[in-house]
């Protein structure tokens, strides 16, 4: 008990942030017509390429020749992530574009 | 003061861009639930992505020392952003909803790796005090997992999606499933049970959990049907999104942080939307007790009744209001262009043309609208079926073009069909209805549909594309 107490409090921040970015996650997404549904998971998909920030940094301490490799492997797929899903998005929405 | 002082400066600029960044991916998201703002909304966020990534290359510190390897990583991104990219660009409008699960794969996959490595890497005062229950054992064991699953999971759904995969029909799945679940946790257990260690000694322990968690993404997948895959690409999507927020916790990185926790909640929020557009829980979704049922044949009254194209041109051109109801049949043909141009010479002919839009036409919420827009439909003749539903007794024709269980009425009026409940467009209450279709089979659902069986029903055959193309010709002889 004692154990999960002080493991909060040391996490408090981080704590704080995960709390409240579900609460914001779930205001943000509320009212969306079902229109959009497709184009914003396609968003919210390239926004969890931020993972990208974890690859690099793993990547950039590498000490080793595997370490080297899977990080690299992991920068590349990451960069997938993020520009893929930005490009699809804005293909899709591209087309909702009022016509004349 | 002297320790303000202390604080290099790129520090500062760090966090400062990570703050940026996590609004403008708040907003982004925000701005993307609006029609109008959407496009603006994913710039934004991009625009929070480069800003990050820029940073993070430039100011990122760990122990002091600088991110290194900087031309392999810039490398990297370049090999990335290329095929990324070119994927993007060329891909069908139709082969969408397959795109994202397969960029959702990618995130996934890096979240896993990056956990793998990190692994061995854990910080030894940490473990001197904690053991192996600490939080950053926690935090990667739970990214391995959890991006691991939604790897496996994506590329199981992209092939479901490509018609690559099938549908087996395995019943006794959900029993190993539910298994392999349970010893997965329980294996996480055992690894933070494991005490003072060098976590070296123990990363072979990292990988069979990577294999575990490969594996069970796949029979996680496997069994649920083609037609539920959005639902489920949506929900590995918010697994991603906790994934990446399982590496923010690790390196204190706040933007990975809202970032993933963000689309975490979003997803499932999302998720949660969809399920309800099909009158659905997400536990029936995921358990997959779905299809078949309801009544037989033997209750139809009348048979079906076909209808000849030059009939059909006419009764078309000789309407006041007509509705389009598109399923994922006209997306299959890739008849929305050539669907557009009936639309509007029957247009110039003065007939009121109208589409109704099921929420879950094509194959995911949404995908109808971009395909239909694709098309350059104007935007203020795609209606949801609920408003057209309202008006139906006015309309005279209704032309159903590759949609099934969306216009099923026993989703209405046969409390016994798995359907029963879900929302529909009610098309069997318009004067006419013609129904574009392939053959004689039955929907996703597997469920037989007593429209086609209607007094005022008729059935027309064939690949909606040349049926369209066909019934223009004769309207335009008329």
């Amino acid at each position: 008990m004692h154990e999960i107490l002080s493991f909060i409090y040391v996490n408090k921040e981080a704590i704080f942030i995960i709390a409240l970015s579900i609460l914001l996650g779930i205001e943000v997404i509320s009212h969306v017509p079902a229109i959009l549904h497709t184009p914003l998971m396609s968003g919210a998909n390239a926004i969890h390429g931020v993972v990208i920030i974890g690859a690099i940094i793993v990547m950039g301490h590498a000490d080793t020749t595997a370490s080297m490799i899977l990080g690299f492997l992991a920068v590349v797929l990451g960069t997938l992530n993020v520009v893929g899903g930005f490009v699809v998005t804005d293909r899709m929405l591209e087309m909702f574009k009022k016509k004349k | 003061m002297n320790i303000l002082q202390n604080i290099p400066i790129g520090d500062s600029v760090l966090e400062i861009s990570y703050l940026i960044a996590s609004v403008l991916f708040i907003f982004g998201l925000k701005m993307l639930s609006h029609p109008e703002s959407a496009r603006k909304g994913n710039f934004l966020a991009a625009i929070g992505m480069v800003l990050a990534i820029v940073c993070t290359l430039l100011f990122h510190r760990k122990d002091g020392k600088p991110i290194e390897h900087l031309g392999l990583i810039l490398a990297a991104i370049a090999i990335g952003t290329a095929i990324g990219w070119a994927i993007a660009v060329k891909v069908k409008m139709t082969a969408m909803p397959q795109l994202v699960s397969f960029f959702n794969g990618m995130g996934g996959a890096a979240a896993a790796l990056i956990s793998l490595m990190e692994f061995p890497r854990m910080a030894p005062e940490l473990i001197q005090q904690h053991g192996m229950l600490n939080g950053h054992a926690i935090a990667i064991l739970l990214g391995l997992v959890i991006g691991s699953v939604s790897f496996a999971g994506s590329m199981i759904a992209f092939g479901k999606l490509a018609e690559k995969i099938g549908d087996p029909k395995l019943k006794f799945m959900r029993v190993v499933n539910l298994l392999f679940l349970v010893g997965i946790l329980i294996f996480v257990v055992v690894i933070l049970s494991q005490g003072k260690v060098e976590p070296k000694d123990i990363s072979w322990m990292a990988y069979a959990l990577l294999g575990f968690s490969l594996i069970y993404g796949i029979t996680f997948v496997i069994p649920i049907g083609g037609a539920d895959m959005p639902v489920v690409i949506s929900l590995l999507n918010s697994f991603t999104g906790v994934a990446a927020a399982m590496g923010g916790f690790l390196y204190n990185n706040q933007v990975m942080l809202t970032g993933g926790i963000l689309v975490g909640s979003a997803g499932t929020i999302l998720t949660v939307l969809m399920c309800k557009a099909m009158n659905r829980s997400l536990l029936n979704v995921i358990i997959g007790a779905f299809g078949g049922g309801g009544a037989g044949l033997d209750k139809v009254a009348g048979s079906m009744k076909e209808i000849s194209v030059s009939d059909a041109a006419v009764l078309l051109s000789y309407s006041q209001k007509v509705v389009i109801v598109p399923g994922y049949g006209l997306a299959v043909a890739q008849a929305q262009h050539i669907c557009h141009e009936m639309e509007k010479l029957l247009d110039e002919k003065g007939v009121n043309v109208r589409y109704a839009i099921h929420p879950v036409a094509g194959r995911m919420p949404g995908h109808m609208n971009v395909l239909l827009a694709e098309a350059d439909v104007s935007y203020d003749k795609l209606h949801e079926s609920e408003e057209i539903n309202d008006d139906m007794r006015n309309v005279d024709v209704v032309v159903v073009i590759g949609a099934n269980d969306v216009v099923n009425p026993a989703a209405a009026d046969d409390p016994s069909s798995p359907i029963y409940g879900m929302p529909v467009v009610r098309v069997w209450e318009a004067k006419s209805v013609i129904v574009m279709k392939r053959g004689m089979g039955k929907g996703y659902a597997a469920i037989e549909n007593f429209l086609f069986y209607n007094a005022n029903t008729r059935m027309l055959f064939g690949n909606a594309k040349d049926s369209i193309q066909k019934l223009i010709g004769e309207i335009k002889n008329l």
